[in-house]
Order: C-alpha cells, then structure tokens, then sequence
C-alpha cells in the first residue's frame, strides 16, 4: 500500500477533494501546515515597513491507497491543486508496511 | 479653600465623565492587546488592568496632592494639602484664588472636589498605561509596576500642576484643554525612554510580529473613541457649550484622522487596512486633545487630517533610527501630541472660548504657538529625562528586561503562568 502525501494552497482544497471523490478516494486526512519552497517566502510591506515571511500557509493532504492506485490518484490531486502561480506545493508517494482499520480489525488491502 | 455649591447638571456630567475616561484603560488594555502576539496578550492585559489598580491607589493618596495641591502657584509641584485625601470634601471649591490664576479669581468647580479627585484620577491611570505599548512582549511586569508608581508621583503629579494646576507652564501662557502635554507628550517621551532602554525585541525589525488578534483592537479602538468624550468634554469640568465644542471636535477629529492616515497609507504601502483606520482614528484623537475646547469650525476636522497623515509617516522613524517602539506609542502619541498641541497655536480662537487665547489663524500673532512649542518641548524633555533615569535605577536593581528564554515562551506563560487561548 502506499502513502500519498500532498502540500497545497489552502484555497484549493475544495477542488481537490471534489476530484478525489469523483476519483472513488474514500478518506483522506486534512491538516494546517506552514511552510516554504524554492522561492523562499516573501517580502511584504505592512504599517510602513517590510517584512520577510517565511513560514507561508498551507494545507497538507494524505490518502493512503493500494498501490496499482497511487500513481492515477497523484495526477488527480496535481490536476486539481495546480494554478500555474508559485506555491502551488507538492504531492508525494511513499511506502505503507501495515495498514488497520480500529473498529473492525480489517487488514491492509480490506482496510483501505 | 472657599466652598461653593455644585451644580447638578455640571456634576451628572462629571460624574459620567470619570465612567467614560475610566473605560478607556481597558479599552487601551484591548486596543494594544490585539496587536501584540497571542503569547503575550496576557502580559498585556495584565499590565493595563494592574495599573487601574496600584495606581488609583498612590493617586489618592499621595499623586492628587502632589499635581493639585498649591494650585495657582505657577510653579513646580504642588504640596501635601489634600495628602491621603484630607479636606477633599463633597462641596465645589475655588482653587487658586488670590494667585495669578484667572486673575486672581481662582478655578471654580461647581462640582464635589472630591469627583474632581476621582476624574483627575482616570487620567492619572491611563497616562502611564499608554508606555505599555512601546514596551510590549519584554518587560518584567515587577519592574513595570514599579515603573510606573514612581512615575505617577515624579513625573505625572508634576506634569500635571505645571499644566492643570496653575503651574509654571500654565501662567507662561501655554493652552492644554484635556491633556495634550500632560498625557500624550509625557507619555510618549517616556515610552521613548525605556523603548531605548528595553532594547528591541528579539528577531525585530525583520521578523514579523503581526497582530494576533484585530478585532481585539478594533473592539478597544471604538471603547477609546467612546470614552474620549469623556477625556476631553468632561475637560470643560461643566455640562456648557464648551464641553459640547469639545464634544463636536474630538469626534470629528476621530474621523478625519482616520481618513488621513488611510490615505496615505494606501498611497505608501497599496491596501487601506484595519489596523490603520483604528490608528488613524487614535491619532486623531490625540491630537484634538490640547485643542478639544480652544477650536471651532473646521479646525477640528483639519487637525485631526493633519494628525492622521503625520502619525503615518512618523511610525516609520522606528526603523529609521532604530528603537523598537513595538506599538507606534511614540510614532502616535508622542508626535500626535506634539502636533495636535503646536497646531494649537494656529488654530485656538477666543470665539470658541473666552478663556484661550488667539492662535495665529485668529489674529493672535505668534505669542501662543511660541508658548505651545515651548511647553510641549519641556514636557517632552523633563519626562525623557526622569523616564530614563527612573528605568536606568530599575534595570540596575531588579532588571527591566525578561530574560531571552521567557520572551521566546512569552509573557503569558513566564510572568503570570497563564494561558490565553488554550
């Protein structure tokens, strides 16, 4: 099984769950998140002075899937989450060694 | 001291004058509240509520006496007539009478003494509060504390008989309707001072220090502006139409600096925000207080414009020149003050008040704005001076700063063991 990990603008994030359902996800878990990529911020001017703000809002994202899913359902969230502007984040994927569901017991694939 | 009887009306209005001023140390408690960071909101609720506490207390006893005793001696201090409220009885009094002041007819009150205790005392607490925003996020709240009860008695009381007394600067000929040199310019000289002392926060100017909380802010900017009628109508110490003047001036004042500051901080920095139309607002405010029962027309609207634009541009002298004054308590009330009261020598006209004097604009000549730069240039210097020694005496004993540990956790937790927002 695998973890799919995604960062994205907090404003998209409508979008992509829309998608994901329409994609047959059926969890994922949401959390706020502060943080920068390459451009490292930026400069903002407020009450007559600037300032350097790092630490950018965003939303991180994960879906834990079967792994024959993975792929198909990262394009789906960078189809969703991208707006062609900086800061539009990242998605990644890796590896689940054990997966259980609490109420029942399930395993791995049966818990998903 | 003659007695004489009171006046209800003057009284009623008195009476909810005191109310109304007295709500504005809370009002201040929120308006700087907001603007500092969650962990240190407490830190600062704390230090505004406490001083409606210690100081009330030294007021009545000692601080009263010292700014209103001796009244009418055009001098420096008053005496210990009125110590631990002796003879400040229920009837009105004549103050000053036989000095210089008014001619030798003194000051008469046409409402109990003892509420023109209890009003003079709600200025009395929130003059030091307002130092509360220039030290933000790293003073020790024993040592504030400590601060500002010498302060009221060796900075304030003074001030204050210099200026609302009869003292010196009065007789010279400067005019102070509600406090312009004695709250705002005092306090802001000594926000200056131990601003300077403190030392800049950690991780400023670059850091961002964003208001945790706006409608905090905005919450005690409308309490200020409410209580404000009280601060400078109830100045007129009667129910007239002086007090309704000043009524008239401190609100449009309030309006018109807010569009000045607006404006020039979307012409400077491209968005009109909130924070800058309640600093607008204050400064504004601020200034109309030497002015409030001296001016008529339009002044009041023109003063509060030029305030507004003004305070903008002077809260960028912090960076320029390196102070970390976190709440704009210099950029607004040291400078708001000081334009609100030499705008003072312009715009004054005895139209409005036979007790003024003529400002420039009224035919008056220079005389006045000579007495007003001069005034406002003392207060600012005494205050400054004394400010700093006091916090110099203070930091060598107990310390004024927190230490770097406690201000990265912040005031909350480190001084007061508290938690705002769980």
């Amino acid at each position: 099984m695998k973890l799919i990990t995604a960062i994205i603008k907090p404003h998209k994030l409508d979008d992509v769950k829309a998608a994901l359902k329409q994609a047959g996800v059926v969890g994922i878990t949401v959390v706020e998140v502060k943080g920068f990529g390459r451009q490292g911020g930026h400069t903002e001017v407020y009450r007559g002075a600037e300032y350097v703000i790092d630490l950018i809002p965003k939303v991180k994202l994960e879906v834990v899937l079967d792994a024959a899913d993975a792929d198909r359902i990262a394009e789906v969230i960078v189809d969703a989450a991208r707006t062609g502007k900086i800061g539009d984040g990242k998605v990644w994927i890796s590896e689940i060694d054990k997966l259980i569901r609490i109420r029942t017991g399930e395993r791995d694939s049966d818990a998903i | 001291m003659p007695e004489v009887p009171i006046d209800t009306g003057n009284t009623a209005w008195i009476l909810i004058s005191t109310a109304l001023v007295l709500f504005m140390t809370p009002g201040l408690a929120f308006f700087y509240g907001g603007m500092v960071r969650a962990k240190n909101v407490l830190g600062m609720l704390m230090q505004n509520f406490f001083a409606m506490g210690i100081l009330a207390i030294i007021w009545s006893f000692i601080g009263f006496s010292l700014a209103f005793g001796n009244f009418g001696d055009g001098g420096w201090i008053g005496n210990f007539d009125f110590l631990a409220m002796q003879d400040v009885g229920q009837t009105g009094v004549v103050l000053g009478k036989d000095t210089w002041f008014s001619a030798g007819a003194g000051l008469t009150l046409t409402i109990p003494f003892i509420l023109f205790c209890v009003y003079q005392m709600t200025f009395a607490i929130i003059t030091p509060a307002l130092i509360t925003g220039a030290t933000a996020d790293r003073m020790k709240f024993r040592a504030y504390v400590v601060f500002i009860s010498v302060w009221l008695v060796l900075v304030y009381s003074p001030v204050a008989h210099w200026v609302f007394g009869g003292g010196f600067l009065a007789k010279m000929g400067a005019l102070d309707f509600a406090g312009g040199a004695v709250v705002h310019i005092n306090a802001g000289a000594a926000a200056l001072a131990l601003c300077i002392l403190l030392g800049k926060r950690k991780g400023w100017p670059t850091t961002s220090m964003h208001p945790h909380s706006l409608p905090w802010t905005m919450i005690g900017t409308g309490i200020l502006w409410f209580g404000w009628a009280g601060f400078n109508a109830g100045s007129a110490l009667a129910a007239d139409g002086i007090a309704a003047q000043a009524l008239f001036n401190t609100f449009t004042a309030a309006s018109a600096g807010m569009i000045g500051w607006v404006i020039v901080e979307t012409l400077k920095d491209g968005k009109p925000t909130t924070l800058g139309a309640a600093s607008g607002a204050v400064a504004g405010l601020v200034a109309i207080t030497p002015c409030a029962g001296f001016v008529g027309g339009m002044s009041g609207t023109a003063i509060g414009l030029i305030a507004g634009a003004v305070c903008f541009l002077a809260i960028s002298l912090k960076t320029k020149f390196g102070y970390d004054d976190s709440l704009d308590v210099v950029g607004v009330h040291l400078v708001g003050g000081l334009v609100g009261s030499i705008l003072l020598g312009f715009f004054a006209t005895t139209k409005v008040n036979v007790a003024g004097f003529d400002g420039l604009f009224a035919g008056g000549g220079a005389d006045l704005l000579i007495d007003q730069v001069v005034a406002s240039l003392i207060v600012l210097v005494f205050s400054f001076v004394v400010s700093m020694v006091i916090g110099k005496l203070i930091d060598l004993t107990i310390g004024l700063r927190v230490s770097e540990e406690d201000e990265e956790i912040g005031l909350d937790l480190s001084q007061h063991a508290e938690n705002a927002y769980s």
